[in-house]
């Protein structure tokens, strides 16, 4: 029993277990279909911000384009769905049936070429994927094997994501512009719109989510992981061990897009439109805050970082809606200025020093086995202790590139 | 250039920063199993003649061949792949990784980027930390995060990582810089012992510590070889005397 707890505590399976029960019978339990999908909506964004854990807290890469990638799955996932929900029947009054109304409202006449594919849902679900990891090693692959990182990443990837806004906007007949891509109705005949299938999509949303934190924490274990965090403290060292640490790099970046991609294909499933006001600067920015509140250390907390951000947000934006966007960038710099870690920071160094405290105090009388506080119990951030936590608010691996030699 | 049987042969090789040669067509020969130590007055080139041979900073002219192969245009990891490691001035280790972490992922193997995922701490690389940890006196340390290690600790475990990678060619900078006189002198054991199957490259001031380990000694002043031989003959030396040793 002691061993399954110890092994529990260090890989960090706990944590993921009491996210799987509040996910996936609390929430379902106490939540109606509205509230349910809203949870499901944030859960979107939960695969970015676990992205951004690997990315920016085990990789030390901050990017600030990661809407890039969500929006990229978002769209492909949406043109699957807008293709299915522009069949002849139902746009007839169209001047050219058959093609996306706003390809009609644009004036074109058939569907351009790179739309054909879109009408498999194997190949969509393919470039869910495959289109952002692409986009993210081309880019990641020119930057850091010119050793461009730190805080000139971040604004390369900033003007990524501000391109791709443009470029989405700007054409208007091939993306929807704007607007985006509205009205999807059907997934391969399943109607996406239904109390039940939302419900079920929240529930496919939440699954999908627990498997990418599992294999995230798999990564986190193995030699990879390990190499991540050598290279974040430092990068030299890794360099002079036989390391191509550049590629190492462009794996974290390929992840956490992949992971945002997916999130992305899923929030297009679960509100039925992707625009490209989840794709901008700004949206990208607020994806960072879910991961700095819930600690970009750990997975779990990015989650929760993501849920509680994104509940406020909703709270906020109703209540005081002028001071939503300040109340935003208050809770980002007070929290990176305050606990570095984030929540699950926050938690690591004040809550389970208290728990332990008080699960000794009866153990003296209990005769509870001491090795519940031998056990090395480090459920999410396994390698936090004090240098970490103690680290100052300018060490939020901006452009910390450290330098393991004088000269 | 000729093939040769050095282990190292460095031939007119030079760098220039901004018209300044911090490297000044320099001819350096390493024989395998030497200890070599360098010395030399600050800014003699001294440091980066061991960035140029490990690829951190690019020759501008001249050749570098490791075993006959050329290596000044390899990228960093693959010259330390050919056989090359290379200690940094300052103790460079994992502060918050443990000993055994910073040692096990020093091991050579599972070095691309799923190589890495699939790595396995089989029982091969368990032997072998455990054989480098006692080389280094650190064998009852493996489970200590390595940032808690004392200072000339932390400088053995750099060694330790390079030689869990059993490199041909070890070049080291400074290694006993800011050691009390027994941790010196434990280095100087260590270094005697593992130079016996391999090449070593020291760059050090104390010249009591480098009469201790040099095969031989190698004086450089203003990138430049102002004199190479044994260390009575470098010591004895007035070139040597006026611009390094003092009168």
């Amino acid at each position: 029993m002691d061993a399954i707890k110890t092994w529990l505590g260090r890989s960090g399976l706990a944590s993921i277990a009491i996210l799987a029960v509040l996910l996936l019978v609390v929430f379902p339990l106490a939540m109606d279909t509205f509230r349910l999908n809203l949870v499901g909506k944030y859960l979107t964004y939960g695969f970015v911000a676990i992205g951004l854990v690997m990315l920016w807290g085990y990789g030390g890469v901050l990017s600030l384009g990661q809407g890039v990638f969500f929006g990229l799955g978002g769209y492909a996932m949406a043109m699957f769905l807008k293709l299915e929900a522009s069949d002849p029947e139902s746009t007839k009054i169209q001047s050219t049936p058959g093609i996306p109304d706003f390809m009609d409202w644009n004036q074109l006449t058939e569907l351009p070429l790179w739309w054909e594919p879109f009408n498999s849902f194997g190949f969509t679900l393919f470039a869910v994927v495959a289109v952002p990891v692409l986009l993210a090693f081309s880019i990641s692959y020119a930057m850091f094997k010119r050793r461009v990182g730190g805080v000139y990443f971040a604004i390369i990837t900033q003007a990524v994501a501000l391109i791709l806004t443009v470029l989405i906007i700007g054409q208007q007949g091939y993306t929807g512009g704007v607007n985006g891509m509205t009205d999807l109705k059907t997934l391969m005949g399943w109607d996406i719109r239904t109390d039940e299938a939302k419900t079920l999509l929240y529930f496919l949303t939440a699954a999908l989510l627990l498997g990418a934190i599992l294999l995230c924490r798999w990564i986190q274990l193995s030699k990879l992981g390990t190499l991540l965090l050598a290279m974040r403290d430092k990068e030299d060292r890794v360099r002079f061990s036989g390391y191509d640490v550049s590629m190492f790099k462009v794996f974290a970046f390929c992840l956490a897009a992949a992971l945002s991609a997916i999130g992305g294909a899923m929030f297009t499933l679960q509100v039925g439109f992707m625009s490209p006001s989840f794709v901008g600067i700004v949206p990208s920015i607020e994806m960072v805050i879910f991961a700095a509140v819930g600690g970009r250390m750990s997975l779990v907390g990015a989650v929760y970082g993501a849920l509680l951000v994104n509940f406020g947000k909703t709270y906020f934006s109703e209540t005081f809606p002028d001071l939503w966007l300040f109340l935003m960038a208050a809770l980002f710099i007070g929290v990176v200025m305050a606990f570095p870690n984030g929540l699950a920071g926050l938690y690591e160094s004040h809550v389970k020093p208290w728990l332990a405290r008080r699960k000794q105090a009866p153990a003296g009388s209990g005769g509870e086995p001491p090795s519940a506080s031998t056990a090395p119990a480090a459920p999410t951030v396994p390698h936090t202790t004090t240098s970490s936590a103690a680290a100052p608010a300018a060490d939020i691996h901006l452009g910390a590139k450290v330098s393991s030699q004088s000269a | 250039m000729s093939n040769t049987d050095f282990v190292l042969a460095v031939e007119d090789l030079t760098v220039s920063f901004d018209g300044f040669k911090a490297i000044d067509s320099l001819n350096l020969y390493v024989d395998r199993g030497e200890l070599r130590v360098v010395i030399g007055p600050n800014g003699a080139g001294k440091t980066t003649l061991l960035d140029l041979i490990c690829g951190k900073t690019k020759a501008s002219a001249g050749s570098i061949k490791f075993k006959n192969q050329e290596m000044t245009r390899l990228p960093e990891h693959m010259i330390v792949r050919a056989g090359i490691g290379r200690k940094f001035q300052t103790p460079s280790i994992y502060e918050n990784l443990s000993v055994f972490k910073n040692l096990e992922v020093s091991f050579p193997r599972g070095r691309g980027v799923f190589g890495a995922l699939g790595f396995k701490c089989d029982d091969a690389v368990k032997a072998k930390v455990d054989e480098v940890a006692g080389m280094i006196g650190l064998a009852d340390r493996l489970d200590l995060e390595a940032g808690l290690l004392s200072h000339g600790q932390k400088q053995w475990l750099e060694i330790g990582m390079l030689l869990m990678q059993d490199p041909e060619l070890l070049m080291l900078d400074e290694p006993i810089a800011g050691m009390s006189a027994r941790e010196r002198e434990l280095t100087a054991d260590l270094l005697n012992r593992i130079c016996q199957n391999r090449s070593v490259i020291v760059i050090e001031h104390d010249m009591d510590f480098v009469a201790r380990i040099a095969h031989k000694v190698t004086v450089m002043h203003q990138g430049k070889i102002l004199a190479e031989g044994s260390m009575d003959k470098v010591q004895s030396d007035p070139k040597v005397i006026d611009v390094y040793l003092g009168h």
